[in-house]
């Protein structure tokens, strides 16, 4: 034996049995769970039962936290369908929360500037103006990209920047000399979505839910989520094909940013009633590596949305019930998480061989 | 003319903080590793420094300047680089894509950096501050500080601006002049051709990463000590987000050269400030908030620029966010 040989070796699988697939990934999250426990146990001394008893009561404990845990996952499934078909199609779209606030924005100032016109015709224009307004944030950055191949993942960061102040100037405009904005139209409630079945977030889990099955269908059974499949696959095989790429890569992105922009209109006309630089609230972010996980299956995307929001809402319970820990603590607990959960895909793709049992393979 | 030396002063403390994240950036890449990660690095960096010189200040009567850099400094640069090992890890040894990695660090590293950064502020309080840190950060060199135009606009900075140039430079030396930095160029240029000529790939990647992310926190350090005034506010990771965000677009606006990343950075400081000088200058009054727009627009604009007119030799480097995977080649 070569004395040089490594002590461990990476090999490729070639395949992994299903159940084996999923047993990495639920010891990954135990793993996670554990160390996350250990955090909390370290900052503030609960002992992890009870740290994820509380998580638990802050997520599903009564309605109210269980509809907003609801509405929240909904959110974060929303833009994860939006961004599904990008990054199937590897265009780095990281700029869903720009897009999100494009959607708001366009939502706000319809409510605020034609708050008079009759019910109907401005829910219409302010579901229309957001999906617009969303879509062109989602097509600057493609339509650079399929002409002169400009790097999309900062284009579309430094789009975010660009929302973000936009917002930030009706914010302040709108506010006044109030500390905050408040509802808008907090007299009239013009454009306010009305409740069904007497929820609040009804509507958006409707909505998502359908947008959910639609983008599942459009990725896998129609001409267009097989071209997109295509041009992720390899760009040269798309062109070989007789694709036309930068037809795909405008079409996917207007299709990404419109969707941004229905989660914008739910979560403004919907949910808030009002709109700051945080509505879209890094959901932006955090919805890109739930639709990587769930390698760009929105069905699948519906259970890790729902988990990631789960730690959320939990960890900020935690958060109300003890002083020093810090509501910035449900990011380190989500990142936790996720590093866990990611890192275990390289168990499922990849095989590790150990130098002893080699030599007696031998 | 103090309009303009006091924004020139403002554009090159901002410029700083952009291009510590910049080399450290860059330094990355040219291993071949997109780091995402790096606004979350630099606020690990930055929350770990100040709680450092927090804690130094106020635990002893009769702080000393000198420890009171090393502990800021070395537990900013090592609690960064940390951050940048379990990137390295994800991404080197996991082979892990590297976008998915470098963004879950981003919502990591502002959690973890607000959360301890945090941890410090007295109760009912929204912020805290280290004022003997600050003092020594700040420090001007005497005399040469005073001297008229050259003297404020050139001399009247804390210590780390100056540390910055020199970080740049060598980073710039050391990657054109020297074989390890040649070693590290052919890595991100082709890693399987540069295994193949016997360099250690994931050894080069490792420490690539580990010390481009130890520079970033510094830059994060610089952020609070110096240009906060050694405050930390809750919003203070937030605001040390965006800076770094800056900071990555930075590293394609000099097209991954560190010395230019000088003057670059302080561009970018001076579009970001211009919104509270030009106005005053020309007599006329714009909304901050729109004028602040105006760093990112650069930003957009500089890239498109770069791309249409990129010529060979100019572009990133080849393997820039691709794995290697050695039997795969």
């Amino acid at each position: 034996m070569n004395k040089k040989e490594p002590l461990v070796r990476v090999m490729k699988r070639e395949t992994i049995a299903g159940w084996k697939s999923w047993l990495f990934r639920a010891a990954s999250i135990a793993l996670a769970l554990i160390v996350i426990a250990v955090f909390v146990f370290a900052i503030i001394g609960i002992s992890p039962l009870n740290v994820y008893t509380l998580m638990w009561e802050g997520a599903f404990g009564n309605s109210i936290y269980f509809n907003d845990t609801l509405f929240f996952t909904a959110k974060l499934l929303c833009i994860a369908v939006a961004l599904a078909p990008a990054f199937k199609m590897r265009f780095w779209n990281i700029g869903a929360e720009g897009q999100v606030l494009a959607g708001a924005l366009a939502t706000s100032l319809i409510m605020v500037y034609c708050s008079s016109l009759p019910a109907p015709l401005l829910y219409i224009l302010m579901f229309v103006s957001a999906i617009v307004l969303s879509a062109i944030w989602g097509l600057i950055p493609a339509i650079f990209k399929a002409k002169w191949n400009v790097n999309e993942t900062l284009f579309t960061l430094m789009m975010n920047y660009v929302a973000i102040q936009i917002v930030n100037y009706f914010y302040n405009k709108w506010r006044g000399a109030a500390s905050a904005l408040g509802k808008l139209n907090k007299g009239t409630k013009a454009g306010y979505l009305p409740t069904i079945f007497g929820s609040k977030e009804a509507l958006m889990l409707l909505v998502v839910g359908v947008l959910t099955i639609l983008m599942y269908l459009y990725l896998n059974k129609t001409k267009q989520g097989y071209e997109i499949a295509v041009v992720g696959e390899s760009v040269n095989t798309a062109k070989y094909a007789g694709m036309d790429v930068k037809k795909v890569v405008v079409r996917t992105m207007l299709i990404s940013g419109a969707v941004c922009g229905v989660c914008g209109f739910m979560t403004v006309a919907g949910q808030d009633h009002s709109i700051s630089s945080a509505s879209a609230g890094g959901y932006g972010f955090t919805s890109i590596i739930v639709a990587w996980l769930a390698k760009f299956n929105t069905m699948v995307m519906v259970l890790i949305a729902l988990f990631v929001v789960f730690l959320e809402k939990g960890t900020n319970h935690i958060t109300d019930a003890f002083a020093g820990f810090d509501d910035s603590a449900s990011k380190i607990v989500i990142g936790i998480m996720l590093f866990f959960v990611i890192g275990c895909e390289f168990f499922i793709n990849y095989k590790l061989s150990f130098f002893r049992f080699r030599k007696g393979e031998k | 003319m103090a309009n303009l030396i006091a924004w020139i002063i403002r554009a090159v403390v901002f410029g700083t903080v952009v291009l510590y994240g910049s080399i450290g950036e860059t330094i990355t890449e040219k291993a071949g590793h997109l780091n995402l990660g790096t606004p979350g690095i630099m606020c690990i960096g930055g929350a770990f420094g100040f709680v450092g010189a927090y804690a130094y200040e106020n635990s002893v009567s009769d702080p000393n300047a000198a420890l009171c850099i090393l502990i800021a400094l070395s537990l900013g640069f090592i609690s960064a680089m940390i951050a940048g090992l379990i990137y390295a890890f994800l991404t080197v040894s996991l082979l892990v894509n590297q976008n998915v990695v470098g963004l879950t660090m981003t919502i990591f590293g502002v959690g973890i950096g607000k959360f301890f950064g945090s941890y410090v502020i007295p109760e009912g309080a929204v912020s805290t501050k280290a004022s003997f840190a600050n003092s020594v950060f700040s420090a001007k060199l005497p005399f040469l500080s005073d001297l008229g135009f050259i003297g404020q606009t050139v001399f009247s900075y804390g210590f780390m601006m100056y540390l910055a140039l020199i970080i740049a430079i060598s980073v710039h030396i050391f990657m054109q002049k020297t074989r390890t930095g040649l070693n590290l160029r052919a890595i991100g240029e082709n890693p399987a051709t540069a295994d193949a000529a016997g360099i250690n790939v994931t050894k080069y990647k490792y420490l690539a990463i580990a010390i481009g992310s130890g520079i970033t926190g510094l830059g994060g350090v610089y952020y609070i000590l110096d240009y906060n005034s050694a405050t930390w506010a809750t919003a203070a990771g937030n605001a040390i987000e965006s800076l770094a965000w800056l900071s990555v677009a930075l590293v394609i606006f000099v097209r991954w050269n560190t010395a230019k990343a000088i003057w670059g950075s302080y561009l970018f400081g001076l579009c970001y400030w211009a919104y509270a000088f030009i106005p005053s200058i020309l007599g006329i009054s714009v909304n901050t908030d729109i004028a602040e727009i105006l760093p990112y627009i650069v930003t957009i604009i500089v890239l498109i620029v770069g791309n249409i007119r990129s010529r060979k030799g100019h572009q990133g480097p080849a393997y820039l966010g691709m794995s290697y995977y050695r039997e795969e080649r």
